[in-house]
């Protein structure tokens, strides 16, 4: 059984339809990319999968044990955020927040996992820095930390890259792609092409053309070479 | 000095005095604490925008002849904070927007209705005046007024304490909140009622245009010193007691407005700590 179905979605907001009738799985420990130009729906897309916008049709689906609240995601930075004072350890510590349901304190396995994700991403002389401080991708893996802290099974990454230089980048990559081989299954959006054909084991290309498949399969299709060449998308 | 210490004893020997620091605390206390939420969240002005409402409602009130105007006014000012706060999100008028047309139409309206249906006095500029800017009434309350406050207060308190993580998540990133499953639309909502509270609290101390001054003024100062959330937020309630109490000290021994004492030490404060932060900006 798949961690999440998309069965037969039409997607858009203020009634304006912008997707229509998209259908795709993800299993687990999958790396799905997905790509598109801008406008083509990919933000929508996220957002209905998170359950933020309601679909006009079709349904998401969640399976293999996966709950609705067990998604680390990964928003893109808003205006608020970049003058918020907060440290590093306030920001991870949230990502345990949903656990807490009604509980007012974080319990000492919260603090405990959110200790464990500063760990992992190489963040604990970070750990009192001021958030606002930081360089953009340290401020990443501190969003990436805090989406750990929310579950270890499912990522969804909203441009995780944008507005990073190419070694932060590549950084970032790899850091994902260790991530994803240690069982977290990666729903990445990104118009970066390369990187979804070089680290993505799926690719769900949308816009006028829809693609859903294996890498392979997609940089075998027409839509791969000629996105990849920089021609329309037809 | 000996002189202004026993001058200041003095007056404290009156109980409207005592109430009046009391009450003037409180409401530094609790106006401070959501200030640090609602300047992050871009609504800076609420506090401006929803005193207007109150002063709109309070207009209504003296209309209808109702001789105890809290209740509605709390009423009207609330369901205008959930308006708000709700619009703020994702409507078609934004949050600034918003603000300003609903402070300037309810401000509007309530003058209006008092001139149409000239109640209480014959002096409306006056008491539109005082209603404005805070009139005497910190001085006037009585015990049951402070009975009040205290209660609402503490529940203020208890509340912003209970929640204050979960505060922290939703105004930090509310998208992040709702796709973990947190219910930020009901934590807005408390939010705003909670905020609603402390407003229309707040015009009896120093009338609606400077109670935004409270809800700023000590979060910004916080802000260019302190980088963490708590340290802004103690901070921030330390730093709107302390100037409040001043202030109160200073207009009764100096017989200078309340609300405007308490505002001008709360923007000496800013400038104090914008000077600090400057200095310690390189190494903080």
């Amino acid at each position: 059984m798949a961690q999440l179905i998309c069965d037969h979605l039409s997607l858009g907001y203020d009634g304006h339809e912008i997707l229509h009738d998209l259908s795709f799985s993800v299993e687990a420990g999958d790396y799905l990319c997905i790509v598109g130009e801008n406008g083509s729906g990919k933000s929508t897309l996220m957002k209905t999968i998170l359950g933020l916008t309601a679909p006009i049709e079709g349904k998401v689906l969640w399976g293999d044990g996966l709950a609705k609240n067990e998604i680390g995601y990964l928003p893109q930075q808003t205006v608020v955020q970049r003058d918020f004072p907060a440290s590093v350890w306030e920001i991870v510590l949230s990502g345990c927040q949903a656990r807490c349901g009604l509980r007012p304190f974080y319990s000492k396995a919260e603090k405990a996992l959110a200790e464990e994700n500063l760990h992992k991403l190489g963040l604990e002389p970070l750990k009192n820095r001021c958030y606002r401080e930081l360089s953009g991708g340290q401020q990443q893996r501190v969003l990436l930390a805090r989406a750990l802290c929310a579950t270890q099974k499912l990522l969804l990454l909203d441009e995780p890259v944008s507005g990073l230089d190419p070694v932060v980048t590549s950084e970032l990559y790899q850091l994902i792609e260790s991530l994803n081989r240690e069982g977290t299954t990666i729903l990445m959006i990104s118009h970066d092409i390369d990187a979804a054909a070089h680290f993505a084991s799926h690719v769900l290309h949308i816009g006028k053309t829809v693609f859903w498949g294996t890498k392979t399969q997609y940089m075998q299709s027409p839509l791969y070479r000629r996105f990849a060449e920089g021609g329309t998308d037809a | 000095m000996t002189d202004l210490f026993s001058k200041l004893l003095q007056y404290l020997q009156f109980p409207f005095v005592r109430y009046a620091l009391i009450v003037g605390v409180l409401i530094a206390l609790c106006s401070s604490l959501l200030g640090v939420t609602l300047v992050l969240k871009r609504f800076s002005f609420i506090g401006d925008g929803l005193s207007h409402v109150a002063f709109g409602a309070m207009a209504i009130a003296a209309v209808l002849h109702v001789t105890n105007d809290m209740p509605l006014v709390l009423l009207i000012t609330t369901i205008s904070a959930i308006l708000l706060l709700r619009t703020g999100q994702n409507a078609k008028i934004k949050g600034d927007a918003a603000i300003a047309m609903i402070s300037v139409g309810s401000l509007a309206i309530g003058y209006l209705l008092m001139n149409i249906f000239p109640v209480s006095s014959s002096n409306l500029s006056g008491d539109v005046c005082s209603s404005l800017f805070g009139s005497t009434s910190i001085l006037t309350l009585t015990q049951a007024e402070v009975w009040l406050c205290v209660v609402l207060s503490i529940a203020v308190v208890a509340i912003f304490i209970l929640f204050y993580h979960k505060i922290f998540s939703v105004t930090f990133d509310e998208s992040f909140s709702k796709a973990t499953g947190i219910h930020a639309d009901l934590y807005n909502l408390l939010l705003a009622v909670v905020i609603a509270v402390i407003i229309v609290l707040a015009m009896n101390l120093v009338g609606s245009l400077l109670i935004s001054a409270l809800v700023i003024f000590p979060a910004l100062s916080a802000m260019r010193l302190f980088k963490s959330f708590r340290s802004v937020t103690i901070c921030s309630a330390v730093l709107s007691v302390v100037c409040a109490l001043l202030g109160l000290l200073i207009s009764i021994a100096a017989g200078t407005p309340v609300g405007s004492t308490i505002v001008a030490v709360d923007i000496a404060a800013f400038a104090l700590f914008t000077l600090f932060g400057k200095i310690l900006g390189g190494k903080a």
